[in-house]
């Protein structure tokens, strides 16, 4: 049976290559058997050669294709080896390069979808024929395609002003590019600007930090949105419009100079849970730090007397310039912008949860981030690491690795900093205030550049490091000395006995986690998440900051948790790859997408939805559905959706599918006995 | 586990810890010795190995001196361990399996705990012959044999007091179908047997 | 009316009797209906799964496949004892987790002439029944004398909280709900760290010194806290606490006094009844003078222990927890 010929298509010349990977598809499937077999029995379905092969992907692998397609006049070639996401793109320059139209080019999957997933080898092998008939069926069906250009918008959008985005904003608009920074926080600055030192150098976090925040806001290329949140993103790579929120600071930043009356003066103190995390206080009108970019302050209309009560209006009557708006609006503008970097950063494990730490409930037990506010100079302590009444300097100090990470009832995943972060802690404890410290850790990760000379220097420095997953922060004394101590309960597993030790305060290394919105900004800019909720990345080797939706970037703790070094590479490569597109000044999209046969819709909409990518819109006018070429990905919901049948995709057309489907069909009726030439 | 044997053999000491342990997976394969056992356990002062060592033990097949240690018989079943476990390790439940493992081959004679199984098996008599437990006959019966001194500071202190004020029983409670759970036993006994 | 079977277990036949008369004694005001099943047997507590694991899933088994079949239950059956409660439901777990497991179990019951389908009874905890299914404000509703200025001391033990076989009851650390349903009716509720520690089981007849350190701890803690009874929902917990009290003075060279009443008494005193009614008298460390502080008792109340008051100090704010449950 052929399937070409039912179909009434004109018999094509196509070249079959199986490769046998090595032994990754040969030690199981019977690659000699299956292109022998391929240029016998398919002759008639119209291969032409059919050749098998150690590595297609090698250049002399490449080259026989290309050889074939001149000296054999092929029209098709099918490649039957590893999966497409690895070298689709391989074989499709080899035919490209052989004068072939790339997409006429198919790919069959020997290894994934058989070799690597079966152990019968006969089974296989007759698997693997099937398959091959299925492609070799569908190929004559494939069109020449040419790749779609678009031009791209030299103008960026950062999403996120930690680390992550400010780097990638000044690596872009130092090369001369515009970009929009939004921070949905009134100053930029993210969780490093929280922090007292960095590891493993000691630096002071504002210190490094601040000259990047201050040429984030002074670059003539860079517009700063603090306040601000992205509501919507329309479009494609190289012309996205977000549609971002400025809320109303109700302060006119014309007339304000930063000189801080209002803050001094507000009468109503609220507990500040964003910035000094919960351990500080902040007025109804405020910048969360001194060193805050841009400087300009923002009301809190939830605290404000003002806008809660009508009374009061301190700020107005005493603000020097008159910079105070109460009727200020939020304001929406629309950016075009031609890629977009998510450096949106992370959450801290709210350490609340797991109850025998007791955090919430003693008073001497502290998440990492309250320590960092306490161990900072500018902190609601004046740096003094003092406990929680505000003036008892501790005597002994415990820090707890492991807070949520690594542990199946919270997170199952390692929070990569911590144990830098707790050897840091241990560091400015011991330095601040002579405490005996000691550190509870499982293991001790301490992998880059200088780390494990840190935890050298900390064991040096006489910090007590014992290893063992603390069971239990208790205030019940069990034994003389225990009285009015916080007492830790852990097994030294080095010892192979358990220990109560006594201390007065306990630190929490409390692990990362993604935001807590993280699905729906996702969802905003049409990209995934993992089930941990971080963004997904394209590859996690070798594609770290780029995403599966093309123009939109990720970088920094997004993407997973990691170091402010690991941030700033991220955000620097995640920049270097949007100014290559904007060098390149278009850019080539894969001509694999659907498109609607207008004749055939009768505008019932189902495939608006359905889109993944919003690829889909709706002619008012002509009431028929369009496609977005650039943004459609082709994935095909649309296609199989569609009740009237009225879209298609290339290389997936209904034609493609059903030869496909016959070829497979086919070859079950077909005996595997030679046919006689 | 997820681990398919290429060849038969004989199971491991860890492989028949696993298979003798009931509800699921014990998940004793992904124990990444934190510790967290053995700093939550309210007894493991008191033994020769805290569990986490113990797992150890068992991950390096020393049969011997894992079913003849005591660390077993000095669980409370208080389950912290297993709760606070961060791999889901099923603590409680293999430390009843290491005691049927102990009592079955006898090494529990050679652990400082060798009367211990004594009390669950005087126990156990009661409440097979009469389908409740019953105190006074267990307290008399397991102290005169394991600790019969102690059997006399009791009936004195404690026990009389406890009779005085009506909470115990001096005759045994019997269930009126004793006939089917005796019959039960037997059989699920028989069923034990065969899974060797 | 809530119908419920009802799994008493072999303590609150005797040993703790009080628990199971208070229990029946406050039901008609709840408005619960407990019916026993019919021939129970013993659970096996931790004994018997020690020795044999098939018979000791039998041995409960054939308590499952009794409520089963026993109608009027809504499928419920509820144990007071914090033991029968684990016993019972791990058990159910079990059995749908393993079908091989169920199968064999099936046939031994088989040989009696019974059978099982696992899943088919929910396993409940008095307690759990009380807060969850009764609410704590019908329970306010029956509150005729309230226990005022009585500081309770909430002791739950480890098998109610802990392992989450079938959904969480209450937090496995720092569980709440007996505090709040002591605050119902009307106690001085005592933040006791140590309420879900262990009590130590059955330990005394295996290693008395290790057990009276556990229950030295949970008498220490409630000292220092002043309270002035400790309440209980396992009778396991009651007696070591209780009986063992005297044990752990003579060992460590304290003079705890202590009284250990069932929560359920302390329910029936709330609601009006009188100390014989629900079982008083039969704790060994007396818990008359206890009661006296809320006139349950015609006598004079002790002197109280009292440490001086911490006054609340300024300093740094506390973060601020989740649901901040009213003491």
């Amino acid at each position: 049976m052929n399937p070409h010929k039912s179909n009434g298509a004109k018999k094509e010349r196509i070249g079959v290559y199986v490769c046998h990977c090595g032994s990754n598809i040969a030690g199981i499937v019977d690659v000699e058997e299956v292109s022998r077999w391929a240029g016998e029995v398919l002759a008639d379905w119209g291969v032409v050669v059919s050749r098998d092969y150690k590595f297609m992907c090698s250049s002399l692998g490449q080259e026989l294709i290309e050889k074939d397609i001149q000296e054999l006049d092929l029209t098709r070639v099918v490649v039957g080896a590893c999966s497409p996401h690895l070298h689709e793109a391989t074989f499709r320059t080899a035919c490209a390069n052989g004068g072939l139209n790339p997409y006429l080019c198919e790919m069959v999957s020997l290894r994934e979808q058989v070799s690597w997933v079966h152990t019968d080898k006969e089974a296989a092998t007759e698997k693997a024929k099937a398959l091959l008939a299925g492609g070799v069926a569908r190929v004559a069906f494939h069109e020449p395609l040419d790749a779609m250009s678009v031009p791209i918008n030299e103008a960026t959008l950062v999403v996120g002003g930690g680390i992550a985005g400010i780097q990638a904003a000044l690596e872009i608009a130092d090369s001369g590019f515009p970009v929009y920074l939004v921070e949905r926080e009134p100053s930029i600055g993210g969780h490093m600007a929280q922090f007292d030192k960095t590891f493993p150098t000691l630096d002071c976090s504002a210190c490094i930090l601040t000259p990047k925040m201050v040429s984030v806001g002074s670059h003539p290329n860079i517009t700063l949105l603090t306040w601000s949140e992205v509501e919507k993103v329309d479009g494609y790579v190289g012309n996205f419009t977000a549609t971002v929120r400025k809320r109303a600071r109700y302060i006119n930043i014309e007339d304000c100079t930063g000189c801080g009356i209002c803050e001094e003066k507000c009468p109503k103190k609220v507990i500040d849970d964003v910035f000094e995390a919960g351990l500080g206080y902040r007025k109804a009108v405020y910048r969360p730090f001194p060193q805050a970019v841009p400087k300009y302050p923002v009301i809190d209309t939830e605290n404000c007397t003002y806008f809660q009560k009508g009374k009061c209006k301190a700020c107005e009557i005493l603000c020097p310039t008159g910079a105070i708006n109460f009727e200020q609006e939020d304001e929406l503008v629309e950016l075009k912008v031609g890629n977009i970097i998510l450096a949106t950063g992370y959450d801290l494990f709210d350490a609340r949860r797991i109850t025998q730490y007791g955090y919430g409930r003693l008073a001497n037990v502290f998440t990492s981030l309250e320590f960092e506010r306490l161990s900072n100079a500018a902190g609601p302590t004046d740096g003094e690491i003092v406990m929680r009444d505000g003036k008892s300097v501790p005597q002994a100090v415990g820090i707890i690795h492991c807070v949520g990470s690594r542990d199946k009832n919270y997170n199952n995943y390692c929070s990569v900093i911590c144990c830098m972060q707790s050897l840091k802690f241990a560091h400015l404890v011991e330095e601040r205030t002579g405490a005996e410290v000691y550190n509870f850790y499982i293991d001790m990760r301490t992998a880059f550049k200088d780390y494990d000379e840190f935890y050298q220097r900390v064991l040096h420095e006489g910090v007590h490091f014992i290893r063992g997953r603390v069971a239990e922060v208790t205030d019940a004394a069990r034994l003389p000395g225990e009285e009015g101590k916080l007492i830790i309960q852990v097994e030294d597993t080095f010892m192979g006995e358990q220990r109560r030790i006594p201390v007065d305060m306990v630190i929490l290394s409390a692990g990362l986690e993604p935001r807590s919105d993280s699905t729906e900004v996702a969802h905003k800019f049409g990209i995934s998440c993992s089930h941990n909720g971080w963004f997904i990345e394209k590859h996690p080797k070798l594609d770290p900051v780029a995403t599966m939706t093309e123009g939109i970037f990720i970088a920094g703790c997004a993407q997973g948790p990691k170091d402010i070094p690991a941030s700033v590479a991220q955000g620097a490569a995640a920049a270097a790859r949007v100014l290559g597109r904007i060098q390149q000044k278009e850019l080539a999209l894969e001509p694999v997408r659907a498109s609607v046969i207008a004749e055939k819709c009768s505008g019932c909409r189902i495939c608006n939805d359905l889109c993944p990518f919003n690829a889909i819109g709706f002619d008012e006018e002509q009431q028929i559905s369009e496609i977005n070429p650039a943004l459609c990905q082709g994935c095909g919901t649309c296609v199989a959706a569609c009740p009237s049948g009225a879209i298609t995709g290339t290389q997936f057309s209904d034609r493609q599918v059903k030869a496909q489907l016959e070829g497979l069909l086919a070859f079950a009726t077909m005996s595997s006995e030679p046919v006689a030439a | 586990m997820g681990v398919t044997a290429t060849r038969a053999r004989a199971p491991t000491f860890f492989e028949e810890v696993l298979a003798e342990t009931p509800g699921g997976s014990a998940n004793l394969e992904m124990c990444i010795q934190c510790g967290t056992c053995g700093g939550s356990c309210p007894s493991a002062a008191d033994m020769e190995h805290t569990p986490r060592r113990l797992f150890a033990m068992i991950e390096a097949g020393e049969r011997e001196k894992v079913l003849r240690s005591n660390t077993p018989w000095y669980c409370v079943s208080c389950y912290y361990c297993m709760v606070r476990c961060p791999q889901e390790v099923h603590i409680t439940d293999i430390m009843y399996s290491l005691k049927r493992m102990a009592v079955r081959e006898g090494h529990y004679r050679e652990s400082s705990a060798a009367s211990v199984p004594g009390f669950s098996e005087t126990f156990m008599d009661m409440v097979e012959n009469y389908g409740r437990s019953f105190e006074l006959g267990l307290a008399t019966r397991y102290h005169l044999r394991h600790h019969p001194l102690g059997a006399m500071k009791m009936a004195t202190g404690m026990g009389l007091d406890l009779l005085r004020r009506g909470r115990m029983d001096l005759t045994p409670r019997r269930i009126k179908r004793i006939g089917e759970l005796k019959a039960i036993l037997a059989k699920a006994k028989e069923l034990g047997g065969e899974e060797g | 009316m809530k119908q419920y079977g009802y799994y008493p277990g072999c303590s609150l036949e005797r040993n703790a009797s009080a628990y199971d008369k208070s229990t029946r004694a406050i039901a008609p005001a709840l408005g619960l209906t407990f019916n026993e099943i019919d021939d129970w047997n013993c659970c096996g507590a931790t004994e018997y799964i020690s020795l044999e694991k098939l018979p000791a899933y039998a041995l409960v088994g054939r308590n499952l496949a009794l409520a089963a079949e026993q109608a009027d239950n809504g499928h419920q059956l509820v144990a007071p004892c914090s033991a029968c409660f684990l016993n019972l439901r791990k058990a159910d777990r079990y059995l749908r987790d393993s079908p091989v497991m169920a199968r064999q179990i099936n046939e031994a019951l088989a040989a009696g002439g019974l059978h099982y389908e696992p899943g088919s009874i929910k396993v409940r905890h008095l307690l759990e029944i009380i807060v969850d299914d009764i609410g704590y404000e019908a329970v306010a509703e029956q509150v005729q004398a309230p226990l005022t200025g009585l500081r309770v001391a909430p002791y739950y033990g480890c098998l109610i909280v802990r392992p989450a076989f079938d959904g969480q009851f209450d937090d496995m650390e720092y569980p709440t709900t007996l505090d709040r349903l002591m605050s119902t009716l009307g106690a001085q509720v005592v933040d006791y760290p140590v309420k879900a520690h262990c009590c130590g089981g059955h330990m005394t007849q295996i290693s008395e010194p290790t057990a009276l350190e556990l229950i030295r701890r949970l008498l220490k803690s409630a000292a220092d806290y002043e309270a002035d009874v400790i309440t209980t929902l396992c009778p396991m917990c009651q007696l070591n606490l209780d009986a063992y009290q005297d044990a752990v003075n003579a060992y460590f060279g304290t003079d705890y006094q202590i009284p250990v009443l069932y929560f359920t008494q302390l329910m029936g005193l709330a609601f009006g009844l009188s100390p014989e009614e629900v079982g008083i008298g039969q704790e060994l460390v007396d818990a008359r003078p206890a009661l006296a502080h809320i006139g349950a008792v015609e006598e004079e109340a002790p002197a109280a222990r009292r440490r001086p008051s911490r006054k609340k100090e300024e300093g740094l704010p506390m973060p601020v927890m989740p649901e901040e449950k009213t003491r």
